[in-house]
């Protein structure tokens, strides 16, 4: 078998930064954070390339949508194994509904085996888009995968779910959503840094693909959540079950 | 306004999930119906039309929604939905998993995960690992949406007195095929619904030492969570995941053991009413969001928290 492959990596503030509110309550203050690649979607990456690693898949695609500077995103997947990748330039902010009706056009563009997305961007939290190109385009989706296992012109997705773990059996062409406990990403080497400037990356547009990028929900304000009142430290387990019994009134 | 809940269930009983679940939609207000898809689910349906504020509970009963894969149900639920205003289901992992795949069928942006009903357009949801909280507004004339379950207390599961319509839409997609499932069994309350929970992290060292958080759960009737790094290192299965990619529960007392209290584990606690932090390293995070804080080894604060108990 050699399957296309097709992942999706979101341009996100790195995770170990804490983002703060503009002072006016318009948005969130990422002037001069640390951008990274949504974690989900690095282990994304990865899967797609051990796949390719194990000769299931022939090659694999990296596609972002966002500024110019998602450049640095794709390279990071190009670095990490992927073949080729594609920029769909915007300086909006699409929305998940429109993000997805931009890779269902170039799944159309591509005829892809499989699609690998992250389950949720950590900025938005949304967990929406995978699920969303599922509908747009009638394919399966696996969504938080622990276990993926491809054969026979199917793909057995192991999901994390509430409950424990739930395995389904998906017609390929499909869409997985990565969980945590997918893959531990690799690092890029040096050599691969490297060797990944010099892949073909193309960029087209949400214009191009015909997408409309207008968005049906509005940001009205951004705020900081209620503070926690101060606590206290205590001395000793038996001050703390006192503690708990007499003034907390919990146990 | 009319607006569709979607239940989440096991066929025979309804899950507390959709009781908060019909709270958020008290508060936008109007007509409340409930879908029940699933198969031999008149156990469910039953109980939905049970539970207070029901006009009218639609029973799906058919082995394509036997498993609740998203392809089968999305359509249903896009079919069923055309007609309400708002179609709200519960952020779980089932309630997530489906939604998103509705709204885009029905062409129209999803809304993750609300905190609070503003008015029948906007709400507020947390974003950024609930660093920050957003106020949205929706233009789409359907909105649907997944809701926070800790947000809102759940209505009453009795007292209602709803009629159930049976509907034979059977949408099978026919692209997907349930395999099996391996679902955690314990006799502890469930971590996202129980009143009291114990969680440990990298600290514990190894799975056979949650047994010490066993011990004290038990003597509280407490559930047991974890943070990712017990869940990664294989201590304790992954539905014990507690934080911004996994579970978020809000309970009276939440007590972190071992915990350094990152950004993403504080996302999925720290509504709880009362925290408190157990910690060998008076420097961890944790100690920012603790109403009572003890450095101590884990090693001993825990077997005498239990003897205390
Ligand atoms: C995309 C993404 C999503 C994530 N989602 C989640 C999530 O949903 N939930 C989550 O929890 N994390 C999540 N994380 C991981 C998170 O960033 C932290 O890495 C994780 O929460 C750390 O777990 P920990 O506190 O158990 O481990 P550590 O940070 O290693 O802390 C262990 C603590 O135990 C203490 N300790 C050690 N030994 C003892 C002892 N003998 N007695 C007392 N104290 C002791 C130490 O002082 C330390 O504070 C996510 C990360 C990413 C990138
Ligand atoms: N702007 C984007 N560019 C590329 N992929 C994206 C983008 N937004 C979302 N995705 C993909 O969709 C996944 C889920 O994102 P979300 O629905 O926003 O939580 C991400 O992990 C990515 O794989």
């Amino acid at each position: 078998m050699s399957l296309k492959i097709l992942v999706a990596v979101k341009r996100v503030v790195d995770y170990n930064v804490k983002v703060r509110p503009l002072a006016d309550g318009s948005g969130v203050d990422i002037a001069n954070a640390k951008m990274s690649i949504n974690p989900f979607c690095e282990i994304a990456v990865e899967e797609a390339v051990r796949l390719k690693e194990k000769g299931v898949a022939s090659e694999v695609i990296a596609v972002s949508i966002g500024p110019k500077q998602s450049q640095e995103q794709i390279r990071t997947a190009l670095a990490l194994g992927a073949d080729r990748g594609i920029l769909v330039e915007t300086d909006d902010a699409l929305q998940p509904l429109a993000i997805a009706k931009c890779l269902k056009a170039l799944v159309e563009k591509e005829s892809p085996d499989l699609v690998i997305m992250g389950k949720q961007s950590i900025d938005g939290d949304n967990n929406q888009t995978g699920q969303m190109l599922g509908a747009l385009t009638s394919m399966g989706q696996g969504t938080f995968a622990s276990e993926v296992d491809v054969n026979d012109g199917k793909v057995k997705v192991t999901r994390e779910v509430d409950g424990g773990l739930q395995t389904v059996e998906l017609n390929l062409p499909a869409i997985v959503t990565t969980d945590l406990r997918l893959n531990e990403p690799r690092y890029a080497s040096l050599p691969n840094i490297m060797k990944a400037k010099k892949k073909p990356l193309d960029t087209t547009t949400p214009a191009d693909l015909g997408v409309d990028s207008a968005a049906s929900v509005q940001t009205l304000k951004v705020e900081l959540p209620a503070e926690r009142s101060a606590g206290v430290m205590v001395a000793d387990v038996a001050e703390l079950v006192d503690k708990l019994k007499n003034e907390a009134k919990v146990i | 306004m009319s607006i569709l809940v979607i239940a989440e269930h096991d066929n025979a009983s309804l899950k507390p999930a959709t009781l908060n679940v019909l709270a958020a939609a008290q508060a936008i207000g109007g007509d409340i119906d409930v879908l029940v898809a699933g198969a031999d689910c008149a156990g469910a349906a039953e109980a939905a039309a049970a539970a207070a504020g029901v006009a009218k509970v639609i029973k799906a009963d058919n082995a394509a929604y036997a498993h609740q894969l998203a392809e089968n149900v999305a359509l249903l639920i896009a079919e069923v939905g055309k007609g309400y205003s708002h179609i709200l289901a519960p952020a779980t992992t089932n309630g997530k998993n489906i939604m998103p795949r509705a709204a885009a069928l029905l062409d129209t942006q999803a809304i993750s995960d609300i905190i609070a009903v503003e008015s029948a357009d906007t709400f507020k949801r947390p974003i950024y690992a609930g660093n920050v909280i957003a106020t949205i507004q929706s233009s789409d004339s359907i909105k649907v949406i997944t809701v926070r379950t800790t947000a809102f207390d759940g209505v009453a599961a009795e007292g209602g007195s709803a009629s159930v319509e049976s509907i034979d839409t059977a949408t099978d997609a026919g692209i997907s095929t349930f395999v099996g499932e391996e679902l955690a069994k314990s006799d502890r309350p469930e971590l996202t619904a129980a009143s009291i929970v114990i969680s440990g992290g990298r600290g514990m060292q190894n799975g056979e030492n949650f047994e010490m958080l066993y011990k004290v759960a038990d003597k509280l009737g407490a559930a047991v969570g974890a943070s990712r790094a017990a869940v990664d290192a294989g201590y304790v299965p992954n539905d014990l995941q507690v934080g911004q990619t996994g579970k978020i529960v809000a309970p009276d007392l939440y007590v972190a053991v071992g915990i350094s209290g990152a950004i993403q584990h504080l996302a999925g606690m720290k509504d709880s009413k009362v925290i408190v932090a157990i910690n060998k390293d008076e420097e961890a995070p944790i100690f920012q969001v603790a109403d009572y804080g003890l450095v101590a080894d884990l090693f001993t604060a825990v077997p005498e928290l239990e003897q205390a108990l």
